[in-house]
């Protein structure tokens, strides 16, 4: 089998947008044009999850189904372009109905320094990050970090040239086009613009992530 | 008729302070951890599955305790863990499975793969095994440590569930089962992982191609399928790291996406990762192909740095609509 012949297992729908990828014998990655189609797919999907499906897991463009065993998958199947590929009104469905305010006291180890090289002022930038609407896209790096997008293209800066050791729990940092929080202290190369006391990760709630994919953010300044 | 006099009751005896039966670390060797069967179901909380590597040997040793698969078990990695079993409490059955070490009860040769009465305050000394890389210790009742998201595995990536074994840790243990094990198991088929691959004689796992092999730069999948890829000493939960010819990609990074384990990944540098049970949730680097099958996952979980491996082209995954 060479794959330079084309991606193996491999469906395509132009008509919808949708790849669909296998992994291995009891999964499959399904690409999608938008993160709003993969949100809103995966909470469609989350009722599977439990009886047949292990994981549900969206990415940047992508959600990625892994069910218990092939059979499982198999039943699946026949619906996936119907879940995938759901024509819905714009905005609808793919974010929660109202967004999550998060308070956030901007005053970021490097605030000063995007203040300087976006030329907003440490007032503009903070006005500027905290202006957009923002969405959850996909979970990585730590438990409860959750890639939101939404930034204002203007703070689109390349994450830090070397990583801090420590990274504060409740960062409010921005790297490329996402933004986040941290959820508690761990090593990181994100900007960052301000803390917030909102625990985002707590291993007793239910979930535990309080930012997931789907998920509407506001970031309000603290006075 | 007075009321009756109330004796002094003095002041409120304290209570011994007690831990409860459970083992105590005495020496917990290079790495062992507890783990069960994970916390699958929370990936897209940035959440990774966890659990026991070599899941065939930690249900196996469950068995023979007479313990369900999912209590907990000690991953031994490389032997050298000595507990010692505190009271109060009766006996309990022990079993050692996964890659065979010299096991010492009491100060006598005990069997592996077999349950083994242990007595309170009688000591367990794990030698280094002979071959393969992971030994699962179970107790009867099992490792009953808190769980964290229904889970009392060691996650090393993102520091979920109890740190890894030190000496002086007490790990407190769950009610024995009521009964003796259960009788006929037959354990000859599971009793000895795969041998360490060498490169006379390598370890081969069935790899499905997706879901980006075509990723992979022209001819690299038959380079990846082809060669004896060396595990690499920085190898751990999180993934095997492979050293080997270079394959070159010709994607680059790609909007992160989710990743299962077993899945082969090929960051720029070329040398692949397979990615373990502690694997980050998502990546942005091409996953070229998938090793799925548990029994391939378990003999994964026995390789040593320095062992060999083959990836041997899997059945053809089914077909998509």
């Amino acid at each position: 089998m060479t794959p330079g012949a084309g991606p193996v297992g491999t469906g395509g729908d132009a008509g919808t947008g949708v790849r669909i990828r296998a992994v291995g014998a009891a999964g499959v990655l399904v690409e999608v044009d938008d993160p709003p189609a993969a949100a809103l797919a995966a909470r469609q999907f989350a009722g599977e999850s439990g009886a047949t499906l292990v994981e549900v897991v969206p990415g940047a463009r992508s959600l990625l189904l892994l069910a218990r065993d092939p059979a499982d998958l198999d039943r699946l199947r026949p619906r996936l372009h119907e879940l995938v590929g759901a024509r819905r009104p714009p905005g609808a469905g793919d974010t929660t109905p109202e967004p999550l305010e998060i308070p956030v006291r901007y005053d970021g180890a490097d605030l000063h320094d995007l203040a300087e090289r976006t030329g907003l002022g440490e007032d503009g930038v903070a006005a500027t990050h905290s202006g957009s609407t923002y969405r959850g896209v996909f979970s990585g790096f730590a438990p409860g970090f959750c890639y939101l997008e939404g930034l204002p293209s203007v703070l689109a800066l390349p994450r830090l040239p070397e990583p801090r050791q420590v990274v504060p729990a409740g960062s409010v940092a921005i790297a490329g086009c996402y933004s986040a929080v941290y959820p508690r202290s761990t090593p990181g190369g994100w900007r960052l613009l301000g803390r917030t006391a909102v625990e985002v990760w707590d291993p007793e709630r239910r979930p535990p992530a309080l930012i997931r994919p789907g998920t509407a953010v506001r970031f309000v300044p603290e006075r | 008729m007075g009321t009756a006099r109330c004796p002094a009751l003095g002041p409120t005896p304290t209570p011994t302070p007690t831990l409860g039966p459970g083992l105590v670390v005495l020496d917990p060797g290079r790495l062992t951890t507890v783990q069960d069967l994970g916390r699958p179901g929370h990936a897209h909380e940035g959440v990774p599955p966890s659990g026991a590597l070599d899941l065939p040997s930690h249900r196996l040793a469950n068995r023979l305790a007479g313990n369900d698969p999912t209590a907990a078990t000690l991953e031994i990695t490389l032997g050298g863990l000595a507990v010692t079993l505190e009271g109060p409490g009766p006996a309990r059955a022990i079993a050692v499975t996964g890659a065979p070490t010299p096991l010492l009860v009491g100060g006598q040769p005990a069997p592996l793969y077999l349950p083994v009465g242990v007595r309170p305050g009688e000591t367990l000394v794990l030698g280094t095994p002979g071959h393969g890389l992971r030994s699962y210790l179970a107790v009867a009742g099992g490792i009953a440590v808190a769980t964290t998201l229904g889970s009392r595995s060691t996650d090393l990536l993102s520091g979920l569930g109890p740190p890894p074994l030190r000496a002086g840790d007490h790990l407190p243990l769950g009610p024995p089962p009521p009964g003796p094990p259960p009788p006929g198991l037959d354990v000859a088929a599971a009793a000895s992982p795969a041998a360490a691959g060498t490169a006379a004689r390598p370890s081969v796992v069935a790899l499905h191609p997706g879901p980006r092999p075509d990723a992979l730069a022209p001819g690299g999948w038959e380079t990846l399928t082809s060669a004896a890829w060396v595990v690499a000493p920085a190898s751990n939960r999180v993934g095997l790291r492979l050293a080997g010819p270079a394959l070159r990609t010709v994607s680059g990074e790609l909007p992160p996406e989710g990743m299962a384990t077993g899945g082969v990944q090929v960051p720029p540098g070329g040398q692949p990762v397979v990615f373990l049970a502690d694997h980050p949730v998502t990546g942005g680097y091409p996953v070229v192909g998938v090793v799925d099958a548990e029994a391939d996952l378990a003999r994964l979980a026995q390789l040593r740095p320095g062992s060999v491996l083959r990836l041997a082209v899997g059945a053809s995954p089914p077909a998509t609509p």
